[in-house]
């Protein structure tokens, strides 16, 4: 567990294990976060949106994914983070969010994309309990990788809009 | 050597479910005494195709099933028999049964069987009937419905077999007669050493719920009468209802197993475990959406024609692709893309007519509805059919079906009145109740009228003022109050019938009409009758749009909601209250909502005059939206955005446009709601424009 890159390249012994799950992670604020890598479906740059009205702050509007329309959701807006301005390395990660009627497509903005962790369940580490407005409620564990921190993101409850 | 047949089940059920509609529909078109041959005949020929079909298929159950349907047919057709008022209940019975039968095949489930056994008993008795002895209705009604149940103890001598007997015939054999419950004992089977194969071990008793007599069961018994004993006893009384069978069963054999070795098998009652999940009442169970569709071979050509056409003109702009670029090809590259548009349009509205059929299939229902319902409430009605061939997109037909049969109910248990009350309004006693389905505009509307007593429209304002839905002190308009049926939880109906409560349920329907983008409305005349609007769009899939532009985006109203669109007069916009203008439109006035504002854009119009304003109307009322530009029209596409979002109020959806964009639909009646407006004629809206008439 001591280098990343080592990990990657033992990426499918590892996968053979039980428990072991991949995860994609992207920068926020110097923060890295995580998704588990089975729910993306692409990484799209950041493109022009179409302006729901009355819609909450956090989303930014809808998208055309080929024939589809996709909310494009600012993580850093849902989570109350600085507004940033959308720059080159903006990216949009589309994932795959299953909910008890079915599952939809919804894009997430974010900072830029990091790497891709292989990570065992065992590793994962409960949030520790802090108080109900800190936002926590997203979070579905905190993993170290290195000498980094990475911070899970519940995905159903993130994009329950 | 073995084909798959069940690559054609399919066909065979879409078949079969069709020639059931024929059936069913002829058989309400017979009139006993004054039978038509060729309807007889056409029912024939569709039960005939069910039975062959089945049997090809190997649905034994259906095949079995329908023959004693068949035969009866047939010999009402040879004129053996004359057709009665009994055997036609007695065929449309059948024909749920057989539906219900077919349904539960189709969905590859096990076909519970007890519904057809009995009925199959019924037609039986009926076809075992002299035709003398059917003359006298009420008794052999009494007799087809009540059956006797037998306890037969059937224990044969060891050497049976040499005889040339076998039990399993004479088992199949009775189950024929009626319904059979089986226990076999086993307790005389010696060790295997000593078993002898051509000995007869074993010993049944049956329970036979059958409307035959005894005489017809012991002529099963008739040859093995010296080679066994045989003991017939008659058990339990008359049964009128499959319900009470069984638990009968049941008590009959806790009074009598306990003398008796235990059974080890129940063979033949296959009903019993399912007992509980049998469908109570008599409709078939709720058919799936079905997923194929059947299209008229002359829209296939004409598709065909089409897609010609288009490779043709694809064929001739990349012959224009290889040349130079002159101005004479420039030219003809704008014919060629002309035609393109010209194809492809075309193109879309014959695929868009495939999916459209006409409204007969959800028209072809309520004959057999009225008619049950009819009879059900003892009234007597007319069921006219207007614009049947009326065609509309087959999603809308099949979710439009519901809200209407519940419609049908209402005007036929609670607006028409019974035979008595007709005679003393001076009424003819046969109620009617009309369905009419036309086109208008890019919409469909099916009206649902009655000529019974019209809506209660006093009973509905106290019971809305009692619900708290309006105050006591309003002043609303006998149409408004009417509309108050369509709010939840409404029913003026002190005692709720088995069939519909006026008001229960209204409000689902308007839900779902409103989920296709349709609207119902009711007018009513006290002693006149009611009529139920429904509009409807044609298909759900595309419209015709109007693009505008509001701040820096851009919108689509959907052109069949627009009046007109014009450049405000600002001597003609007055303000009322504190933040809404109206203008007068020729003797009208005309709310104007800033689109801007609604949806909370930031834009900057300063003043109203000049700026462009379209009028459209929803729900009956006529706003002005104000947008900054007019763009063009074109057809659009609609897309779901609750498929990965949830609803937007005032955004009925999306599409996409030519430049990969994606732009959002105004839903008009939203859009209404959300700017608080409320309809002309409540209080809000008709004390100020009084007003401002004298201002102006």
């Amino acid at each position: 567990m001591n280098s990343d890159q080592s990990q990657l390249n033992n990426q499918l012994n590892l996968q053979q294990q039980q428990g072991v799950k991949q995860f994609l992670t992207f920068i926020m604020a110097d923060e890295e976060y995580g998704v588990d890598i089975l729910t993306v479906q692409e990484i799209r740059s950041w493109e022009e949106i179409t302006v729901l009205p009355n819609a909450p702050e956090f989303v930014k509007g809808v998208i055309n994914l080929r024939g589809t329309i996709v909310p494009i959701i600012d993580l850093r807006l849902r989570f109350g983070l600085p507004v940033l301005d959308y720059g080159p390395l903006t990216v949009v990660i589309v994932v795959k969010v299953e909910f008890g009627q079915g599952s939809k497509v919804i894009g997430v903005a974010v900072d830029a994309v990091s790497d891709v962790y292989s990570i065992t369940e065992q590793d994962a580490k409960a949030v520790p309990s802090l108080s109900e407005s800190s936002n926590c409620e997203y979070i579905s564990g905190l993993v170290n990788v290195g000498d980094k921190m990475i911070v899970l993101i519940d995905l159903q409850k993130t994009m329950d809009i | 050597m073995s084909i798959d047949l069940s690559q054609f089940f399919e066909v065979f059920f879409e078949e079969s479910f069709e020639g059931l509609d024929t059936m069913e529909a002829e058989l309400l078109n017979l009139v006993p005494g004054e039978e038509d041959l060729e309807t007889i005949n056409t029912i024939f020929r569709a039960a005939h195709s069910i039975k062959g079909g089945s049997g090809t298929f190997g649905f034994s159950s259906v095949a079995d099933f329908t023959h004693v349907l068949e035969t009866l047919l047939d010999q009402i057709r040879q004129g053996e028999r004359e057709l009665s008022t009994e055997h036609i209940n007695l065929l449309l019975q059948a024909v749920d049964c057989l539906r219900a039968l077919l349904a539960t095949l189709q969905s590859e489930q096990e076909p519970d069987l007890t519904e057809a056994t009995s009925l199959k008993v019924q037609f039986e008795h009926v076809l075992g009937m002299k035709d003398d002895t059917q003359k006298s209705s009420p008794q052999s009604q009494e007799e087809k419905t009540g059956s006797n149940t037998y306890q037969i103890d059937f224990k044969p001598h060891h050497h049976l077999f040499k005889t040339g007997n076998e039990p399993l015939y004479m088992i199949s054999e009775l189950g024929e007669l009626g319904e059979l419950e089986t226990t076999v004992f086993y307790d005389e089977v010696p060790d295997i050493t000593d078993l002898s194969s051509d000995e007869c071990f074993l010993y049944w008793r049956f329970f036979l719920d059958t409307c035959h007599e005894e005489k017809a069961i012991k002529e099963v018994f008739e040859w093995v009468e010296d080679d066994a004993d045989i003991s017939i006893e008659l058990c339990g009384g008359l049964f009128n209802s499959d319900e009470q069978v069984l638990p009968n069963h049941e008590e009959l054999q806790q009074v009598v197993a306990p003398d008796l070795p235990t059974p080890i098998a129940i063979v033949e009652p296959t009903n019993k475990p399912k007992q509980p999940i049998v469908n109570q009442d008599k409709k078939p169970a709720s058919t799936p959406e079905s997923t194929s569709i059947r299209v008229g071979i002359d829209k296939v050509d004409s598709l065909i024609n089409m897609v010609g056409e288009l490779v043709i003109t694809q064929a001739m702009l990349n012959q224009l692709s290889e040349q130079d670029i002159t101005s004479a090809t420039i030219t003809s590259l704008k014919e060629g893309l002309a035609q393109l548009a010209h194809n492809t349009r075309d193109l879309q509205e014959n695929v868009m007519r495939i999916r459209m059929l006409p409204i007969n299939f959800v028209f072809s229902r309520f004959p057999r509805l009225v008619r049950d319902i009819a009879q059900k409430l003892n009234k007597q009605v007319e069921l006219k059919l207007i614009g049947e061939q009326t065609e509309l997109d087959k999603t809308v037909m099949e979710k439009i079906s519901d809200p209407m049969v519940h419609l049908v109910r209402n005007s036929l248990d609670h607006g028409l009145e019974t035979v008595e009350k007709r005679v003393l309004a001076g009424k003819d006693p046969i109620g009617t109740v009309t369905l009419n389905a036309f086109h208008q505009g890019g919409n469909i509307v099916i009206e649902i009228m009655d000529d019974g007593q019209g809506l209660n429209t006093k009973k509905i304002k106290e019971k809305a003022i009692a619900n708290q839905l309006i105050s006591a002190d309003n002043h609303l308009s006998d149409d408004e109050t009417n509309e108050l049926i369509f709010m939840p939880g409404f029913s003026t109906v002190d005692e709720v019938s088995d069939l519909s409560g006026r008001g229960v349920g209204m409000d689902v329907v308007k839900r779902n009409i409103e989920s296709l983008n349709g609207s119902v409305e009711v007018t009513s005349a006290s002693g006149v009758g009611s009529t139920f609007t429904i509009r409807l769009p044609l298909t759900l899939a595309i419209l015709d749009g109007q693009l505008v532009k509001v701040a820096q985006h851009t919108y689509i109203i959907p052109l069949i909601s627009i009046v007109e669109s014009l450049q405000i007069d600002i001597a003609k916009v007055s303000r009322v209250g504190k933040n809404l203008d109206v203008l007068r439109l020729r003797d009208e006035y005309i709310p104007i909502l800033r689109l801007y504002d609604i949806f909370n854009h930031k834009n900057a119009i300063e003043s109203l005059d000049k700026t462009l304003l379209v009028v459209v109307e929803a729900d009956n009322q006529k706003v002005g939206l104000l947008v900054d530009d007019l763009l063009s029209q074109q057809q659009v596409v609609i897309k779901s955005l609750e498929a990965n979002y949830h609803k937007v109020d005032g955004v009925s959806g999306a599409t996409i446009l030519g430049d990969g964009r994606v732009s959002l639909i105004v839903d008009i009646s939203g859009l209404i709601k959300l700017s608080g407006l409320k309809k002309p004629g409540s209080q809000e809206l008709t004390i100020e424009p009084q007003a401002t008439l004298e201002e102006i």
